[in-house]
């Protein structure tokens, strides 16, 4: 049963949460405010909230000097790419430990774990070597098997959850029916853990398209996805505060809509089996 | 043909064993209730012929053919669980035809089996709904639909009815029973209630410990249990467990007496006794009476019979009816 809250009581918890929210939010809409500025207000002090010059300038200067379009597009190749890889590698992985683990699932589950404990930075040398020696440098193929290699352990780990959320008498109830495991898998496991694998989805689509350190060591040009370009408007050469927040709003832009369309399926997917 | 043979099966789990080298032969067309209390290793033994669990040692063989190591999906045999395990993002049509269309048959032809499925089991008005949207017995039976169509060698049954009420189990258990007339197909059917496999049992494996007890009809089991274990576990109420002095003098270290082979009487008997709770059930009484030098004794007394609650009685054992067991708990014949 809901608890009642007094009037006062509720008013005071609202302000609260609009409040923390807006500050959570500010510095995305200071982001969006200061791409709509000359260089010069955006460094102005005091600064200027709402009345200033409104400007679109940024933007099709931004345009002028980088193809958005085909950063863009590096990004959802690169954010899909590695998502969709790592969900077919996953799915059999987690399926494997959820319905017929063994001593060493647990072990294993925390070992994966472990490895995003470790700093990237750590197996940078040894990966930025090997994609050299196989000519994989500023290529999109290269960025998507490691977005999916570091983004693994987080969709087995969340695949796994799910799973193990699903009665393992269903899928038996298969196997009689005289399924084998690939039709298990693809007509039973899979369109039952449709709210997981999608949130699974989403959840990873946004981290690999906001990931930065990975695709700003291994790309220059040609593979580079929106990450290096607002990277590159953060250059020693000069202050373009305006400039850089135009950037950072067209990379963000995209993630910001797909998540706000799918925030319902993200909330569920990340407090799926937290309450049965 | 659904003959199953069980040649020395055991199963391990790490350094439990749960299954004791069974031996057990299922003629084809036979309804064979497992039964035995909680552990004792009836569902685990029907997992082993289903395949979903893999044997220790031991072979397991239907109609002829080894299928020790054959996987699940390639046994030919259909199972109904305890808890439905329906496929929820499917329709009550697309559960039931779903062996079949894993079997690769035709969609026309699985309309028709599909079709004629619902008919039998009444579920041709639910055909569009998911699984969520039925009664607890629908679900039953969309599970009995999908076993039933894909006509198995046998059908094995874990605990079908336990979550049914208890007005919704006597219907599907005599439901259960008119499709196996029907079918004549080989079932296997695991319960914990000794009514269920009264009832409907061509054949009763009791187990206990992971090992079988004894195996026989019914009335078999009923009236000439093998060992203690079977006397105290099959009939409702339990048969009555004499021992020391009282039954030495009928001749063995323990004897049993059931309920309905005590004769009654206000003036005199072997034993003597004062009624604790008369449970009147309209056909018959049943009479919980603490007896002096034995204990609790259960007596099936006339549904009009005129004693209650603290009153004096005298119990009589028909000689006829006193099973007699060794030290060993064993009958003595």
């Amino acid at each position: 049963m809901a608890r009642e809250l007094s009037p006062r009581r509720r008013a005071t918890l609202t302000t609260a949460a609009w409040t923390i929210g807006f500050l959570i939010f500010f510095p995305v809409l200071w982001t969006f405010l200061t791409s709509f500025k000359t260089e010069g207000e955006a460094i102005a002090i005091p600064p200027s909230f709402l009345f200033f010059d409104w400007t679109l300038e940024n933007y099709s200067e931004v345009q002028e000097r980088s193809n958005y379009l085909r950063h863009a597009m590096n990004s959802v190749i690169i954010a899909f790419g590695s998502t969709f890889l790592g969900l077919l590698v996953a799915i059999p992985a987690a399926w494997s430990m959820a319905f017929s683990p063994t001593k060493s699932t647990r072990g294993i589950l925390m070992w994966m774990l472990s490895t995003k404990m470790l700093p990237p930075v750590g197996a940078l040398v040894p990966i930025y070597l090997i994609c050299r020696d196989l000519g994989l440098l500023d290529t999109r193929s290269a960025l998507v098997v490691i977005l999916m290699l570091m983004n693994l352990p987080i969709i087995v780990w969340m695949l796994f959850t799910y799973f193990r959320e699903i009665p393992g008498d269903i899928l038996e109830a298969a196997r009689m029916d005289g399924a084998s495991l690939r039709k298990e898998i693809t007509y039973v496991l899979v369109p039952m853990a449709v709210p997981g694998i999608a949130s699974t989805l989403l959840l990873n689509v946004i981290l690999a398209w906001n990931e930065a350190f990975w695709t700003l060591n291994l790309t220059a040009d040609d593979a580079a996805p929106l990450s290096a370009f607002i990277a590159s408007y953060s250059s020693p050469e000069g202050l373009f505060w305006a400039k850089l927040s135009a950037a950072s709003t067209l990379a963000i832009a995209p993630i910001l809509v797909l998540g706000w369309f799918s925030q319902k399926q993200l909330v569920r997917g990340l407090t799926f089996g937290a309450v049965k | 043909m659904g003959a199953i043979q069980l040649e020395q099966v055991l199963k391990t789990f790490d350094a439990t064993t749960v299954i004791q080298g069974v031996d057990l032969e299922i003629e084809d067309g036979a309804f064979v209730v497992f039964v035995g209390p909680s552990g004792c290793g009836k569902s685990t033994l029907l997992r082993l012929i289903a395949g979903l669990e893999d044997v220790s040692g031991g072979r397991i063989v239907i109609d002829g053919q080894d299928a020790t190591n054959v996987p699940p999906a390639k046994r030919e045999l259909a199972m109904v669980f305890q808890s439905y395990a329906l496929y929820p993002h499917m329709s009550v049509y697309r559960n039931i035809a779903f062996p079949l269309k894993m079997g690769g048959v035709d969609q026309e032809t699985q309309r028709q089996k599909v079709e004629a499925a619902a008919k039998t089991l009444n579920l041709t008005d639910y055909l569009d709904r998911r699984p969520g949207q039925l009664s607890g017995g629908q679900r039953q039976r969309v599970a009995i639909g999908r076993a039933i169509v894909r006509e198995p060698k046998a059908f094995l049954f874990d605990e079908p009815l336990s979550n049914l009420d208890a007005a919704l189990r006597s219907a599907m258990r005599l439901e259960l029973s008119e499709l196996h007339q029907k079918l004549e197909t080989t079932m296997i059917y695991v319960t914990h209630d000794q009514v269920e496999a009264m009832t409907m049992a061509d054949k009763i494996v009791v187990l206990n410990g992971g090992r079988i007890e004894q195996v026989g009809s019914p009335l078999d089991l009923y009236r000439r249990p093998d060992n203690l274990f079977v006397a105290g576990f099959i009939g409702s109420p339990k048969m009555n467990i004499v021992d020391g002095a009282h039954a030495e003098k009928l001749g063995a270290p323990t004897i049993g007496v059931r309920p309905e082979h005590i004769a009654l009487s206000t003036e005199a008997g072997d034993w003597s006794g004062v009624v604790g709770v008369a449970e009147h059930l309209g056909s018959d009484t049943f009479l919980h009476i603490e007896t002096d030098g034995i204990g609790k004794l259960t007596v099936r007394a006339p549904g009009d019979v005129l004693v209650s609650h603290g009153d004096r009685v005298w119990l009589t054992p028909m000689a006829d009816h006193i099973h007699r067991f060794d030290a060993g708990g064993r009958a003595v014949r």
